[in-house]
């Protein structure tokens, strides 16, 4: 196997790339936005807590 | 009897523990993942009748598996939320949704690319595809429907009932190659009966299979943990935890 036919995927190169492309995106997003939405609920938490503190307790 | 069950299910241990499993899940998942992508596409032999097409396989059928999968579980955290009022069953409900939607977009755009040189078409209005894409509006449906209260206690008993009605979609999913005539191939792996693929081929797939199943579930702690976040924002115990 060369480096050219393993590319060429026997003809099927712009349907098999494609999709494991996408499926590493997808992957990768699903960890991004898990890491996103848990730093959003983070700041909330912080911030009510910052409020609390500010109330004079 | 039940007291360790509802302590096990309680926000605080279920955060602890979740946040303790995450990484530990997508680390193994990864090595799952990368090894089956390697394989699988490097290593094993072309099918005898679609060629390398077939590779599309690897990412693709444990997405269509995965889709589902994650979809009874939100039906049944929703169940157990609607029915016990436990708490952490709408939580792990809403943490699954958009995972299991990302599932779904991936099962079907990779279906439609291999449906493109195998059947000569990118999309037909096939049993198999539309249920799939029905299952993906559910969960479109689930996720818009808890958005759309004012009440969250609400949204998620909506969401829940949805989810619940909607799994009848799941078994005629997976029975559609075979009550209908259909496209799409039958099952490879998941059936009572030796898989139909040589070793070679069959590792990768088991690996991606495998790789996503942890995957999801290293994600879906994550999102667990974020939304127990969101939810007890009020508890002493999540303040402790967010000073520390």
């Amino acid at each position: 196997m060369t480096v050219g036919s393993f590319f060429a995927m026997g003809g099927y190169a712009r349907y098999v790339w494609p999709c494991f492309a996408l499926a590493i995106s997808i992957l990768l997003w699903n960890v991004w936005s898990a890491r996103r939405y848990h730093a959003q609920a983070l700041k909330r938490v912080r911030r009510a807590l910052a409020m609390a503190g500010s109330n004079g307790s | 009897m039940w007291t360790w069950f509802y302590r096990l299910a309680s926000p605080p241990s279920v955060y602890r523990v979740a946040g303790v499993f995450a990484p530990w899940l997508l680390l193994s998942a990864a090595v799952f993942i990368v090894y089956g992508i390697i394989d699988g596409l490097a290593f094993a032999p072309p099918d005898y009748q679609q060629g390398d097409a077939f590779r599309i396989i690897y990412v693709h059928a444990p997405a269509g598996w995965l889709s589902m999968f994650a979809y009874t579980l939100m039906a049944i955290a929703g169940a157990v939320g609607l029915i016990w009022r436990i708490k952490m069953g709408h939580a792990v409900a809403a943490a699954v949704a958009p995972v299991g939607a990302s599932f779904t977009v991936l099962g079907l755009v990779t279906g439609s690319l291999w449906g493109r040189p195998m059947w000569g078409t990118y999309w037909a209005w096939d049993p198999r595809l539309t249920s799939e894409l029905i299952l993906l509006f559910l969960y479109v449906g689930v996720i818009s429907l808890r958005a759309a209260f004012e009440d969250p206690n609400r949204g998620d008993r909506a969401a829940a009932l949805l989810a619940i009605v909607g799994v009848v979609n799941v078994p005629i999913i997976h029975y559609s190659v075979q009550w209908w005539n259909s496209l799409h191939q039958g099952a490879t792996v998941a059936k009572f009966a030796k898989p139909s693929m040589p070793g070679s081929m069959l590792w990768p797939l088991l690996a991606m299979f495998m790789g996503y199943m942890l995957f999801f579930f290293g994600v879906l702690c994550m999102r667990v943990c974020a939304e127990i976040l969101n939810r007890e924002r009020q508890a002493s115990w999540v303040r402790e935890v967010v000073r520390a």
